[in-house]
């Protein structure tokens, strides 16, 4: 059956839609008489959360997002930034949270088809991916149904769609047991001069509508969940969109073709809230109105309501606005790769959002308002209390091999292959640094020298204990994985996972992130350019541990001379970089602390931005210049995984022989920020000397700690492990997980 | 030496492969696109990777009765020599144009990692260029690389020399009968493989060690 657009509007209609009564009575103001049921609908598909960020706006307005490289920041489909030659790197980061707890394969793989579409939509190939997941406990009965399929549902769209998967995070916490997350970053290559925009210009213009049939899918979840519609709900299609990623993989060549014949003035990709917002954003930002013809909609099902139509996520899909002499050239490109082509609807002069439906106009609003005058909340927060630095001195003592061996083969220190090797990571033939170094970095086709590197971090512990320390903890350690390459950071993506806004301390989480996340990019010159706010992951009152996830870029001049974090050889010195205090003394909120005493408690360690930016700086050079050999920077775990990490990435082995105070832990474990390890041919003693003047003339520590070679890691104050044993372990955590 | 290679939808390593072919035998090849009926004149077809159609039905199986096919048949019958690589190989089984049949690989899952070949038979028009028993690297990234042939079929592809390349070293991915990673048809002129030399050729890529397959069957071809 169909949805009549006569259905009476109802309190409890009305609440469905996720409305407030204030918010309606918003509506009713705006239109002046009652809406009728589609343009409910449209109106709770507006102003909802996730296109309207009512909760956050006033706080992502904050942020950094402008610089020189800057083309296009937030408020697009996604972020553009100039990488020189003419070329520009276009990213964003964008979670699919909700969908991929229901529904795991689909709702991840839809999450990557949906942020590859924001990129091509803008003009850009696609050239990486990466993926950052967060599941709940390994021993919660869901969890590993949930890893499996996300998983499988990554691989299954991005390996399809041929973009190789570079980087991303794999966490695992109770506070997801109940909302996994599954934020998907994707970045593509265009000419500076060829971006294309969604603003529509031009009265009297073909609105086209391109790709995939139109279908009943993702129309429902919560805007469906009312009382009234029990009966229909049974006929309903799951509310999660099903992916078909050949379909898109054609939409991407269809478009990139199109795009060259000159016949595009805007496009819009069909993503949340699909038809709808896709049609309304077109029109607020050109200042036109929109009139959609609704029977010229390709549909795959039969009688579907103009309410459906309008609501429906189906994939694939795109909105044009197309030059009319261009008309045809563009629909043999489409009819060519077996994809959808029909004008729906034109631009006009009235700035109203009509759409028609069997002769019957059933909508008719002010295009403009839909979009500006959505609610804007300034929600009431408090500022998260301060964690006291705890006295770890009466910590039962625990021998150093012990815990090495533990955490490196422990549920969130493990290796990743087991997830990676699942993802195309190959693809294009251009990647130079796969998943399991420090970024993953992309060689930029057609340029003899020049690659990007791309990295995703947070550490939702941190944030959870500050906020602001852990919302600048975020950036710096993306901004340092950047580094730790050769690349410069040009620009960042983040992507906000939070609890439920409306109450105040989860709102405070909110505030807090986004001050710290804001004075990171602002020292570090990292503008953030596009991004994406998933509010309310919530089970039964709980929510998840704050996660702000950034996604950072950086840029490579020479790829020849790019760091990597395995040792190059055997007697090289190991060098450590860091502040003159911050030698390795923080231990609470460590991977150490958590996984060896289960506690939790303390302030994180605090993030120094100008020594950030010095060490950073100075790391890079070192790279730049070619004289180091790897390079790796400290983070979860501290020094010892660290020097395990590369060891492990090797297969060569190495002594440390830092002289040490009475307790070695700390300095092993502690996890104090801004630090890397470089290792330099221990022969060029001209060069060590070098590199350590320099490092104290910038204001830093470039610490001598030990030396490569061998088989074993020796650690001060403990035994010899061999590396062999430390891969042994690292490697077998996920398998036997999963398998 | 001229090349050839076939564009159908949903392909995704074919940039890869012209890729290959350029930069390794100077002169960037033709592109065919799936409803040709002729393909023109060259000593090379290749038919790359990817997921035409969206592997929807089964691997290959939509893309083999695609007009482009029949001409493929036709110019392999004539003895030109035809290469297919991933998604190529599945196609090319489907298409008939090689014995046997690619499983779901035995984990179930995607895989994409690096592997050992060994050379079975370096008397072959691509595999002259190596020495049998020869170990090279090669990635690979594929769902359904599982070989598979009856045990008669099995027995005439090992006793003909057929079996051109093995996963070796015990780096079978798949599961494939044999450790079988690339047959060649009864003639000799038609090569399938799953793993991707063309994503092993330059520096960039951390080995060269695929080119040898290229300059064979390019060399050969001139």
């Amino acid at each position: 059956m169909t949805l009549s657009n006569t259905i009476p509007i109802t309190d409890e209609l009305i609440a469905s839609h996720g409305l407030k009564p204030d918010e309606y009575q918003r509506i009713l103001d705006l239109i002046g008489r009652e809406p009728s049921f589609t343009e409910l609908g449209i109106f709770s598909a507006m102003w909802n959360e996730h296109c309207s960020y009512k909760s956050s706006k006033k706080w992502l307005k904050t942020l950094p997002t402008s610089g020189p490289r800057v083309i296009q920041g937030p408020g697009e489909n996604a972020g553009v930034v100039d990488i020189g030659d003419g070329q520009a790197v276009v990213f964003k980061m964008e979670s699919h949270n909700h969908p991929s707890y229901i529904e795991p394969y689909q709702g991840a793989a839809t999450g990557v088809g949906g942020i590859l579409r924001d990129v091509f939509t803008m003009g850009a190939r696609p050239i990486a991916a990466m993926n950052a997941l967060r599941f709940g406990a390994p021993d919660h009965h869901k969890t590993q149904h949930l890893v499996a399929g996300v998983v499988a549902g990554v691989g299954g769209y991005g390996n399809s769609f041929g973009v190789p998967t570079v980087g991303g995070e794999v966490e695992f916490d109770p506070s997801y047991n109940g909302n996994c997350l599954v934020n998907a970053f994707a970045a593509g290559l265009a000419d500076s001069d060829k971006i294309f925009l969604s603003q529509a210009k031009g009265v009297g213009l073909p609105v086209v509508y391109l790709g995939a049939k139109t279908g009943r899918d993702g129309v429902g979840g919560a805007t469906m969940a009312s009382a009234e519609f029990d009966d229909d709900i049974e006929e309903k299609r799951p509310t999660v969109q099903v992916g078909d990623p050949f379909t898109e993989k054609c939409l991407l060549e269809a478009c990139l073709e199109l795009m060259k014949t000159g016949a595009v003035i805007a496009i819009q990709d069909m993503g949340a809230a699909g038809l709808t917002c896709s049609a309304v954003e077109m029109g607020a930002k050109g200042d036109l109105g929109i009139e959609l013809d609704l029977d010229a909609v390709p549909v795959r099902e039969e009688r579907m309501s103009a309410y459906e139509m309008m609501l429906s996520e189906s994939q694939e899909r795109m909105l044009m606005v197309l030059r009319p002499e261009k008309e045809e050239e563009a629909e043999a490109i489409f009819r060519k790769w077996g994809l959808d082509f029909a004008i729906v609807g034109k631009t006009t002069d009235d700035l109203r959002f009509r759409v028609l439906h069997q002769g019957e106009e059933v909508a008719n609003l002010p295009i403009k308002e839909l979009g500006d005058e959505a609610p804007e909340y300034d929600r009431p927060w408090v500022e998260s209390p301060k964690a006291a630095l705890p006295d770890f001195s009466a910590l039962p003592a625990i021998d150093p091999a012990d815990a090495l061996l533990k955490l490196v083969g422990s549920a969130n220190l493990s290796s990743r292959r087991w997830v990676w090797e699942q993802y195309d990571t190959l693809i294009q033939g251009n990647s130079l640094q796969r998943p399991g170094g420090d970024a993953g970095v992309v060689r930029v086709e057609g340029h003899e020298t020049k690659a990007l590197a791309f990295s995703s971090d947070v550490t939702p512990r941190y944030v959870e204990a500050d906020p602001y320390e852990g919302g600048k903890q975020a950036v710096a350690e993306c901004w340092r994985n950047l580094c730790a390459t050769g690349a410069l950071p040009l620009a960042a993506t983040d992507n906000l996972n939070f609890g439920n806004p409306e109450r105040p301390e989860i709102m405070g989480q909110l505030v807090g992130a986004i001050k710290g996340i804001g004075e990171a990019c602002r020292a570090l010159d990292f503008p953030i350019v596009s991004g994406n706010v998933s509010l309310y992951n919530e089970t039964n009152g709980k929510a998840i541990m704050p996660t702000p996830t950034i996604g950072g870029v950086g840029l490579i001049d020479d790829w020849a001379k790019m760091a990597r974090i395995g040792f190059a050889a055997e007697g090289d010195a190991i060098l450590l970089v860091c502040a003159s205090n911050m030698w390795g003394t923080h231990l609470a909120q460590s991977a150490y602390m958590r996984d060896m005493h289960e506690r939790r408690d303390g302030p994180p360690p605090p993030v120094d931005l100008a020594h950030e930016r010095k060490a950073g700086e100075f790391v890079r050079d070192a790279i730049r210049d070619g004289r180091i050999t790897a390079c790796h920077d400290l983070s979860d775990g501290g020094l010892a995984v660290a020097v395990a990490e590369m060891a492990m990435a090797s297969g060569i082995g190495a002594a440390i022989s830092l002289p040490m105070p009475t307790n070695p832990t700390p300095v092993l474990f502690g996890e104090d920020q801004g630090r890397y390890l470089l290792t330099v041919p221990r022969a060029d003693k001209e060069l060590l000397r070098e590199i350590i003047d320099e490092g104290a003339a910038r204001g830093l520590v470039v610490a001598w700690i030990g030396e490569t070679g061998g088989s074993e890691l020796k650690l001060p104050g403990t035994r010899a492990i061999s590396v062999q044993e430390l891969k042994a372990r690292h490697e077998s955590w996920f398998p036997e997980f999963m398998d | 030496m001229k090349s050839a290679v076939i564009l159908l939808p949903g392909l995704n390593r074919d940039r890869d492969m012209i890729a290959a072919l350029t930069k390794i035998g100077g002169t960037a090849p033709l592109t065919v696109w799936q409803t040709d009926t002729e393909i023109p004149d060259v000593d090379l077809i290749v038919i790359p990777g990817g997921f035409s159609y969206g592997d929807y039905l089964r691997c290959g199986a939509i893309a083999a009765r695609m007009p482009v096919m029949r001409a493929v048949a036709e110019k392999a019958a004539k003895g030109v020599t035809v290469m297919g690589v991933c998604n190529g190989f599945q196609i090319l089984l489907e298409a008939g144009l090689l014995p046997g049949a690619l499983m779901r690989n035995a984990s179930l899952k995607f895989v994409c990692r690096e592997v050992k070949l060994e050379i079975a038979n370096a008397e072959t028009r691509f595999t002259s260029r190596y020495e049998k028993g020869q170990v090279i690297r090669c990635p690979i990234a594929h769902h359904d690389g599982n070989y598979f042939a009856d045990e008669a079929t099995l027995a005439r592809i090992e006793g003909e020399g057929q079996v051109a390349f093995r996963y070796g070293e015990g780096t079978n991915p798949n599961g494939s009968l044999n450790d079988i990673a690339g047959i060649v048809n009864a003639e000799g002129n038609v090569l399938g493989m799953m793993p991707h030399p063309e994503n092993l050729i330059e520096d960039a890529h951390g080995g060269t060690d695929g080119r040898a397959l290229f300059e064979a069957a390019l060399g050969r071809a001139a």
